[in-house]
């Protein structure tokens, strides 16, 4: 039986969240009424010239330093010609040779596996307009009209392309959760999936391990979230692989995605990129990026996941809670203000990604609707380090703290969740349990150690459960020596 | 006409419908104007900067600030067919 290696590249497309479209001043976020926010550039009107705006210039290069690529320093506008209504220029501006940003790279991570995925280019272009398909059984193919809607149309656009160096659906995932989060990080774009302003085309193919020869691709268009890129891609693999198996062959084609039957159905036979019939656009001066311009995006860049991530790893946070906490923006900034404040960098992420996650989800509030402040987890560390609190005890303080009962000494004190840890009242409880137990005594002193568990149990109880445990089990074991 | 042309092709790539006329006519322009672009290849331009736009310009941009749009009633004037501020087209065959 033939092993078989599937090599996937995605391109993502990225909506840009600029206040004004890319080559017209009319307003990006225009809401839902339809044709509100369209002019003659955007309609394509006689006469009408298209002017770049800079901030979204600005916003690519970021992306393409983000990205490790080099920022090219004289590129061009190009007109992607094609017949289909949703740009009313019957062309949309792209970028074809020369364009701004070139080979790049992006580290992905699978369960503990790093790859990196190669970044072919990273290129300018406009959005189109939304298209709704309806027909007497309200269904594209069925469909009869098309209404159009130009406010989308003319949106800044970039397109991230990525090499063929993608080997598993889960490979793919991570590589599309990781662009989302340099993208977000960069502050260019909220890359929402199930909204569209971020988007994924995936090119699947497969061939026997060991071959250095491309199979035939797929395009798999239609994936509106990570979780169904990964199935989608996973189902493209199974099937090109069957149809190999059985003789068949891949055709070049796109096909689109089906997420409640899960599997890919065949769309339209691809065109060739010379159908396109690219040719640099005449109403477009060329760009030129100097050095000066290059220096200032790449000493703009904020500090990117991976480096976050790796920070708060270097502090002692694991790598699971690095990653929760790098994600979640709020909580980010919390753990590292407790943190510079001295508290226990392990602990604290624990309760952030744990405790304080899980009382935010049950509470539908979000994280600044809580009483929660840096201050409050440095004190929370400080008693439990010190043995004022245990573990279980910690939590529930965290909790009360985050309904707003106080801080947490008054959480834990009107709780009555204070340990005992005064060695005197310990050494008393201890003592009365022993002489309770002199069997028991008996077993340890005759080398069997698990009457120890049963006297700390017994302990605890007599405590109410606020003794320090690790203190009656060390007291325990100094009593009962032979 | 040169061998190279394919009008039949390049007719279906700009969507034009062409008489057999039409064909034979286009196919000869379209070949002196090959014929010229040959000529213009060929000329020595070793050393000389290669030029990408008539204007010796770059970087015409614009700030990021919105203007006023269209109203709706005027971008949809022109359009043959409109539905509830929607413009109307004929069915798309080739769902992309």
């Amino acid at each position: 039986m033939t092993e078989w290696e599937a090599v996937i590249g995605i391109e993502t497309h990225v909506e840009l969240q600029t206040k004004s479209k890319m080559f017209c001043g009319c307003l990006v976020d225009s809401g839902d009424e339809p044709n509100t926010a369209v002019c003659p550039v955007c309609l394509a009107l006689p006469g009408a010239l298209p002017v770049p705006n800079k901030e979204a210039i600005e916003g690519i290069l970021s992306i393409g330093d983000a990205l490790e690529c080099t920022l090219i320093e004289d590129s061009l506008f190009y007109r992607k010609n094609y017949f289909y209504p949703d740009l009313p220029k019957n062309y949309q501006i792209s970028q074809y040779t020369f364009p701004l940003c070139l080979d790049g790279r992006l580290a992905v991570d699978v369960d503990g596996e790093p790859t990196m995925v190669g970044i072919t280019r990273v290129h300018m272009e406009e959005d189109t307009g939304k298209s709704t398909h309806i027909g007497e059984s309200g269904r594209i193919h069925g469909a009869d009209h098309t209404l159009l809607d130009f406010n989308r149309a003319g949106v800044p656009l970039v397109e991230v392309v990525s090499e063929p160096d993608i080997r598993s659906p889960e490979q793919a995932r991570a590589y599309g959760a990781e662009l989302q989060r340099v993208v977000r990080a960069l502050g260019v774009s909220d890359a929402r999936l199930e909204e569209g302003s971020m988007r994924f085309d995936v090119n699947v193919s497969v061939r026997p391990v060991g071959s250095d020869v491309l199979g035939t691709r797929t395009e798999v268009k239609n994936v509106n979230s990570l979780r169904s890129m990964q199935r989608a891609i996973a189902y493209e693999i199974t099937r090109q692989i069957e149809v190999l198996e059985n003789g068949g062959s891949i055709h070049l084609e796109t096909r689109h995605w089906d997420e409640s039957k899960g599997a890919t159905r065949s769309g339209r036979t691809k065109e060739g990129s010379e159908d396109y019939r690219y040719f640099q656009d005449p109403d477009l001066l060329p760009l030129h990026i100097d050095e000066a311009w290059r220096k200032r995006v790449h000493e703009r860049r904020p500090e990117l996941p991976a480096a976050k991530r790796a920070r708060y790893a270097a502090l002692g946070a694991d790598p699971r809670t690095a990653e929760l906490l790098v994600d979640a923006g709020d909580l980010a900034a919390l753990f590292e203000a407790a943190v510079s404040a001295g508290a226990e960098p392990r602990t604290v992420g624990i309760w952030l990604t744990g405790e304080v996650v899980a009382y935010l989800r049950r509470e539908n509030v979000t994280l600044d609707e809580t009483g929660l402040s840096a201050d409050s987890l440095v004190e929370l560390a400080q008693m439990t380090g010190a043995g004022d609190l245990s573990a279980t005890a910690a939590k529930e303080v965290l909790n009360g703290v985050l309904a707003g009962e106080g801080t947490p000494s008054q959480v834990a004190e009107s709780r009555d969740l204070l340990q005992i840890s005064d060695a005197s009242t310990i050494e008393t409880e201890v003592m009365a349990v022993l002489d309770q137990h002199p069997d028991a005594i008996e077993k340890i002193r005759d080398g069997d150690a698990k009457p120890i568990g049963f006297l700390v149990g017994q302990v605890m109880r007599a405590t109410g459960g606020k003794a320090d445990p690790r203190m009656v089990q060390d007291l325990i074991r100094r009593k009962t020596q032979a | 006409m040169p061998a190279d042309i394919d009008i039949e092709r390049v007719a279906h790539l700009a969507r034009i419908a062409l008489t057999d006329d039409e064909r034979a006519l286009y196919g000869e322009q379209l070949a002196h104007i090959i014929e010229h672009a040959e000529r213009v290849q060929a000329l020595p331009t070793e050393g000389v900067e290669p030029t990408s736009h008539p204007l010796p310009m770059v970087n015409a941009f614009r700030p990021d600030v919105v203007t006023e749009s269209l109203r709706r009633e005027d971008a949809l004037a022109g359009a043959p067919d409109t539905q509830n501020g929607y413009y109307r087209v004929p069915k798309i065959l080739d769902e992309s």
